[in-house]
């Protein structure tokens, strides 16, 4: 009896799928549904979780310290997200181009961004060190301005740990504007430049327009990704002090793995995830409109 | 219109500033590991004024920095090798064949891009603990609790998908009469036409596994297990090291990003850009 290949053909594509699948579906899909049940659990580690119903998600709407953390969010998030796209939108204006030098300057200002976040937060704890002799406070002395607290103090821990995002962020959106500049019509330059446009309208009529794609993607990927903002706080002030800095991560980190609070943790991340699925579809509505006009 | 020597030197300025912002502190902290004289805790000198490895040598021997840099590069390594494999295959399936099921697949493997690791974290801490089905051994404090979780990533399924499907069907057809099978289609065209996305999801997959604290932090709690980024906080937090041998430390922790990135830049171009456009 032979086997006849063209019978197993449809298998064909499922074996090539078959590790991914595997993998996808024990870390990621088995989570996803398992961190859903627990929400609806006071869960134990050892011994018989209990069925609370919506109590976890009914405690999340009252939870002060989860809404000063989420607060926190925000703000983290929309300043990290205008800044960081402003910032390297003007970064690469000045760094468009084949030149040679540009591009060392490229690759040179591109560490932050390839560098592990815990990294940088040790980088960014001895900069902004909270004494006379900190560099960043070496430096502000040279203009009269006395030894900052900085990660220390509650009221600029949350700006200290935003500049090493905006930082990091700067040279990511960079190469994303890069790209886009590259991309718009040359021809629209010299149809400015025919008009006799000066060089401030060609760059709102021509240049803005023409990265409307890249500012959005830049937007967003910093809206979606700084919500979930959990390394670049932990590895820093871990969201101290006094809880100034933090986030809505930290507090689930928190609730789970210091007060072993499972089934709360859950939701709370649940409810994170629910809203960055959002987003994430938002984007792409923006983005199918954007290409349509 | 030649720019005049200001403009010159108003953009020489601008770059001299970039790179002093972006740079300067990883500057500091290589001349202060190199420094013999000790510094005190947030001070970084613009030169090695008596220039010593002694501070590495103690960190890498004494505070064992090897041994970390070690974990990472276990981690990393079979990391990126094992998710750039299941991902091309995985790719293939996608992009070159035609089966009942595949948009359904390729919608579930591309939604767990909307997924940020971290919000799993807590059901994965959980399942890490967990005894395996079959097996039956949990995986918890061992490199495969480090590696497995990332293994399946959509960024990478994408990119090589949508590499895979540009390649003329001919080139598979000629290789079919030729006899050739599936495997030997897939590793033998399709892989090296795929190249320089391989490249691309290689880096970037390394950066990201790199880059991984939450999850080595939630996989394993023995010391002997950590990564190096994991271990500088605890290296701040518990032990009260010289400030020169902790920044030589860090300076051990940053050197194989920034190898990867420098040896790999070209790649690493073209996948940020592939994934920002078309993610």
């Amino acid at each position: 009896m032979s086997i006849d290949p063209r019978r197993w053909r449809w298998a064909a594509p499922w074996l090539f799928l078959a590790p991914a699948l595997v993998f996808f579906t024990w870390f990621k899909f088995v989570p996803i549904v398992k961190g859903l049940i627990m929400s609806f659990y006071k869960v134990k580690f050892s011994g018989q979780s209990q069925w609370v119903g919506f109590a976890n998600y009914e405690r999340a709407l009252s939870d002060a310290a989860l809404h000063a953390a989420a607060w926190n969010t925000l703000i983290y998030v929309i300043s990290t997200t205008i800044a960081g796209a402003l910032l390297a939108f003007a970064v690469a204006l000045v760094l468009e181009g084949q030149a040679l030098h540009v591009r060392i300057v490229r690759t040179a200002i591109f560490f932050p961004a390839v560098t592990s976040v815990a990294i940088l937060a040790e980088v960014w704890r001895i900069l902004f060190y909270p004494a006379a002799g900190g560099v960043v406070n070496s430096l502000l002395g040279l203009f009269g301005v006395g030894p900052q607290g900085f990660m220390s103090d509650p009221n600029q821990a949350l700006f200290v740990v935003i500049l090493l995002q905006i930082w990091k962020n700067i040279p990511y959106n960079m190469v994303i504007f890069i790209a886009g500049l590259a991309g718009i019509n040359r021809e629209l330059y010299d149809a400015a430049d025919v008009d006799g446009a000066s060089p401030l309208r060609k760059l709102w009529h021509v240049t803005v327009p023409g990265l409307a794609p890249a500012f959005s993607v830049v937007i967003m990927l910093s809206l979606i990704r700084g919500f979930r903002v959990f390394t670049e706080i932990y590895t820093t002030t871990g969201g101290g002090p006094a809880g100034a800095t933090e986030t809505i991560m930290t507090n689930i980190f928190k609730t789970g793995f210091d007060r072993l609070d499972y089934g709360y943790a859950a939701a709370v991340s649940f409810l994170l995830f629910a809203f960055t699925v959002i987003l994430t579809i938002a984007h792409v509505v923006v983005k199918n409109r954007l290409a349509r006009t | 219109m030649r720019p005049t020597f200001l403009q010159k030197l108003a953009r020489g300025a601008v770059y001299l500033l970039l790179v002093i912002v972006f740079c300067g502190p990883f500057w500091g902290i290589v001349a202060t590991a190199f420094d013999k004289n000790t510094v005190q805790p947030g001070q970084l000198v613009f030169w090695p004024s008596v220039p010593t490895l002694d501070h590495f040598i103690y960190g890498w021997v004494k505070v064992k920095a090897w041994l970390y840099l070690f974990n990472s590069l276990v981690v990393v390594i079979i990391g990126t090798f094992l998710q750039t494999l299941v991902s091309a295959l995985a790719a293939y399936a996608l992009a070159r064949k035609r089966f009942r099921g595949a948009a359904v697949v390729t919608l579930v493997i591309l939604s767990t891009m909307m997924l940020p690791d971290e919000v799993i974290s807590i059901p994965l801490y959980l399942i890490l603990h967990a005894k395996l089905p079959i097996i039956g051994v949990s995986i918890y404090n061992s490199y495969a609790a480090m590696i497995l979780p990332i293994v399946g990533w959509a960024f990478s399924v994408f990119i090589l998908t949508e590499f895979m499907r540009a390649v003329p069907r001919d080139l598979e057809d000629a290789a079919r009469v030729d006899g050739a099978g599936e495997l030997q289609i897939f590793w033998r065209v399709i892989l090296p036409l795929v190249k320089p996305a391989l490249g691309s999801t290689t880096i970037f997959g390394f950066l990201m596994i790199w880059d991984q604290y939450l999850l080595p932090l939630i996989a394993v709690d023995k010391r002997e297990l950590y990564t190096i980024p994991v271990v500088l906080r605890s290296l701040r937090v518990d032990e009260i090291l010289q400030q020169n041998i902790f920044i030589a430390v860090t300076v051990i922790a940053t050197v194989p990003c920034i190898i990867v990135y420098l040896l790999l830049q070209k790649q690493f171009n073209r996948g940020l850009i592939a994934g920002a456009v078309k993610g």
